[in-house]
């Protein structure tokens, strides 16, 4: 009886450690920053967090294949510039247009996907070529400089509703929207299935050309919702933004407990690993720790982070 | 009695009855090189335990990939409940109801025991899009509750135990209407109590009017189980017939067959003094008993079937599988051994026994897979000497009869026969004591396995100690001085050149002839 609560109580922290992980990151700092929990703080925490939250979910989806898509960064940048680009220079509508920016990212989606999985390029080598290449287009087309000049309704989605952040509405409908798919629906279980074991899948007849394909529009959709977000936040396209999300995003998913081998990721996974992430660079600006020494910080807590999760799974995998 | 087509005929409960459930006619299937199998025709009835027995490499699984989809024939018919199919791939086999459960088990470790049952197959909800969970639970659990399988629908795969697996297979089976199951040696990896639980579920399978072919090499479980059995040699089908007219003395006898072909040349070695002793090697599930000594100059056969433990053996003495107690001694000094690195240390070799994977770097020069164990002798300063290590590579080359047409081709693009005498000139490299080979002439041709058989044979001239593993017994009785028989993970008997054949090795592998000639027990 004790033992069978015992076990209870492992398997629990097992299937929940990025939840473990982040009360381990979150006590100590609240500890030593009186500013830490306050409504004010932990608001502004979401706010920064949320953006690399949809980016995160995306990678999620393409980590649990056992690919991964490095072109989030340039693809969250271009949808961006084009969003502001076409609603001020092109003068379209600010919906139109970010709709047609959002079409863009889909189509480089869909080109990830189909040089991963018609051209059988290893994902790793096929997107960070586009990502490269993405990033160009976005220098090109925003000649380098920022596009500014947004109007209100392209703003509009970083105010605040009754001191609730947009952004934190927007990662919610995106985390349900994929939540059902990714832990619902029947392509969402062959995103799994073919994670598992891909010859297998096949064989039990899943075409993972299909599946791969639609892992990746995933991802750059994602992405170019967090570059939407961030142009919205900042009121004008960065030619320079996005870069480095790519690392957020893959620190984040595995951090909320998606393998890299593939098989094993999770929607609540992602959020909870990006909340890890924002709530430490919070934690360590409230403590005033000069920004460089941050991002040492960040590369350790990473690494510990893994290795518990690793260490914890493989053991506890034995009780 | 018409039965109709598809996955969406329901299982017939039709008892003792002599109707055919599956034809295959003439069924013949080469590979390159080989005649996998060869014009087999065979029926099965409907509601019977099929036994398919034979010697490793005598074609059953070939012919159960057919069946299966995973190959095709190239020629012959298959008739499935009187109707003509084809079976095309492997999900064209389970649209018709044929399944086969592989040894090495097709399902999804991270994802649960429902979903794998229902992989491809998901009940939806009226939508279409949406995995309607609750009733996958719900009809997964019914499979289980219908074979009494006491495990959760929600457990991940790799939480369960093999056999729990196994039986997670059988349950897709029957999820998928299957009218003909195929199961390869399914209880190679069981304990006797959960193969006994397999067994009540075939049996009940069996009642319901399923038709089961069983491959195995197990006499007493075909024994136990099977309505008849058939046999396959060389490709060929050598008999069929119910088990109860059966004896185990007649189906080794059609097992093995063939007269002994005389192309073993056996050179004379002289025996020197003990180089390795083992006591009580353990390992895993695999090996669970085993003492032996080699003699220098001595060839040493290790016979048994696939599964046996043979090379869970010859890999804890190469410290690349962890040694669980055992006791090893190299001429008379006790020594531990924990990884490959000390195993060459101690002067012992292994030839694996997938040179394609865990023996050759297939992309590299045949230079470079020759004399690699050498770049730290044949260098300076951390640079290499490409002048002694060509002039070494080019020696073994001519010395090993090696057919490559220069040092820089690719050794993946070598034949089978040329690829193993690379591996093995590498182990000349280093000069071992001990060589441990196994299944050095497996997908070999003919004059290159007499080639390596008389390369073994002068390496034990030079006076190493050659433990040589193969499933082909004319070999083991061609070229073993002595020949050890591993059964279950205990060696089982020990015969000397002169006693042994090929009967009583295949009766101390299968278990039918305990303990004869062992020494010292």
């Amino acid at each position: 009886m004790n033992n069978s609560f015992l076990q209870r109580f492992l398997s629990l922290i097992r299937t929940n450690s990025g939840l473990v992980i982040l009360l381990l990151v979150a006590l100590p700092l609240s500890a030593l920053s009186a500013d830490f929990i306050t409504v004010n703080n932990l608001l502004t925490v979401a706010l920064q967090t949320s953006m690399i939250a949809i980016a995160a979910i995306g990678m999620t989806f393409a980590l649990i294949t056992g690919g991964v898509d490095l072109s989030v960064g340039s693809v969250a940048a271009l949808t961006g510039a084009l969003a502001a680009g076409l609603s001020t220079r092109a003068g379209l509508e600010t919906y139109p247009a970010i709709l047609l920016a959002l079409f863009a990212a889909v189509l480089v989606g869909a080109l990830n996907g189909a040089m991963i999985a018609w051209g059988r390029i290893p994902p790793f080598v096929a997107t960070l070529a586009s990502m490269a290449a993405v990033r160009g287009l976005t220098l090109v087309y925003t000649q380098g400089r920022p596009i500014s000049g947004l109007d209100e309704q392209f703003t509009f989605w970083a105010t605040n509703i009754s001191g609730i952040p947009v952004p934190l509405f927007v990662l919610l409908f995106v985390a349900i929207i994929t939540y059902v798919v990714l832990h619902r629906s029947v392509f969402g279980n062959y995103i799994f299935a073919i994670g598992g074991g891909e010859e297998t899948a096949r064989l039990a007849g899943i075409s993972p050309v299909r599946i791969k394909l639609g892992v990746y529009i995933i991802s750059a959709l994602c992405a170019g919702l967090t570059g939407l977000l961030l142009t919205a936040r900042l009121w004008s396209a960065q030619p320079n933004s996005g870069i480095g999300l790519e690392l957020d995003a893959i620190a984040s998913s595995v951090l909320g407990g998606a393998s890299l081998m593939g098989g094993a990721g999770s929607v609540g996974g992602a959020l909870t690993g990006t909340f890890i992430i924002g709530i430490l660079a919070n934690g360590l600006n409230l403590l005033e720790v000069p920004s460089y020494n941050q991002q040492v910080i960040k590369g350790l807590v990473f690494i510990i982070a893994v290795i518990l999760d690793y260490v914890l799974k493989r053991r506890l995998k034995k009780v | 009695m018409v039965f109709r087509r598809g996955h969406s005929s329901p299982i017939k409960i039709i008892m003792a009855d002599q109707t055919y459930r599956l034809e295959l006619k003439n069924i013949t299937k080469s590979f390159p090189g080989v005649l996998a199998v060869q014009d087999v025709t065979l029926h099965a009835y409907v509601g019977e335990i099929l036994a398919l027995v034979g010697e490793n490499g005598a074609g059953k699984s070939t012919l159960m990939n057919i069946l299966s989809g995973a190959f095709s024939a190239d020629c012959g018919t298959i008739l499935l409940d009187g109707q003509e199919v084809k079976i095309t791939s492997p999900r064209r086999a389970q649209e018709l109801g044929i399944a086969m459960i592989h040894q090495e088990l097709a399902l999804i470790p991270q994802m649960t025991v429902a979903q794998n049952i229902f992989l491809g197959r998901e009940p939806l909800f009226a939508a279409g899009t949406l995995v309607n969970i609750k009733k996958m639970m719900d009809d997964a659990q019914d499979i289980l509750n219908q074979l009494g399988l006491d495990f959760a629908v929600n457990a991940l795969i790799s939480d369960l135990s093999i056999a729990q697996r196994q039986m997670v297979e059988i349950a897709k089976a029957i999820s998928t209407k299957s009218r003909v199951i195929i199961l390869d040696e399914p209880t190679s990896a069981l304990s006797e109590r959960e193969s006994g639980k397999l067994f009540n579920l075939m049996r009940s399978l069996r009642e319901q009017g399923v038709t089961l072919i069983y491959i195995s090499h197990r006499m007493e479980e075909i024994f136990a189980l099977s309505d008849r059995v058939a046999v396959m040699r060389d490709g060929q089908l050598v008999g069929v017939a119910p088990t109860k007219e059966l004896t185990v003395g007649t189906i080794v006898q059609m097992m093995v067959g063939r007269e002994l072909k005389d192309f073993f040349p056996k050179t004379e070695t002289q025996r020197g003094c003990v180089t390795l002793e083992v006591q009580n090697l353990r390992s895993g599930a695999r090996l669970k008993d085993a003492s032996f000594t080699l003699y220098k100059g001595e060839i040493v056969g290790l016979a048994g079937l696939v599964g046996s433990g043979r090379t869970e053996i010859a890999r804890v003495l190469f410290g690349a599988d962890k040694n669980e107690g055992g006791e090893i001694r190299v001429d008379g000094q006790s020594v531990k051994i924990h990884s490959p690195q000390e195993a060459i240390r101690h002067g012992i070799g292994l030839v694996t026994e997938d040179r394609k994977v865990q023996g050759l770097f297939l992309g590299q020069s045949v230079r470079s897979n020759a004399s690699v164990s050498l770049f730290q002798r044949l260098s300076r300063l951390g640079f290499l000497l490409y002048g002694k290590i060509d002039q070494w590579t080019r020696g073994a080359i001519q010395q090993l009869n090696i057919r490559a047409s220069n040092l820089e081709q690719r050794a993946g693009n070598l034949s089978g026969g040329n690829q193993q005498k690379v591996v093995i000139a590498r182990w000349l490299a280093v000069n071992p004591k001990i060589l441990i080979l196994d299944e050095p002439t497996r997908g070999i041709d003919v004059s290159s396995k007499a080639e390596i058989h008389s390369l073994i044979s002068e390496l034990a001239a030079k006076g190493v100690a050659i433990l040589m593993i193969s499933s082909e017994l004319p070999e083991i009785l061609g070229i073993s001085d002595r020949i050890l028989v591993m059964r279950e993970g205990q060696l089982t008997a020990e015969f000397s050149r002169a006693e042994a054949t090929q009967g009583r090795i295949m009766q101390a592998a299968t278990g039918q002839l305990q303990n004869e000639g062992l020494n010292g027990s």
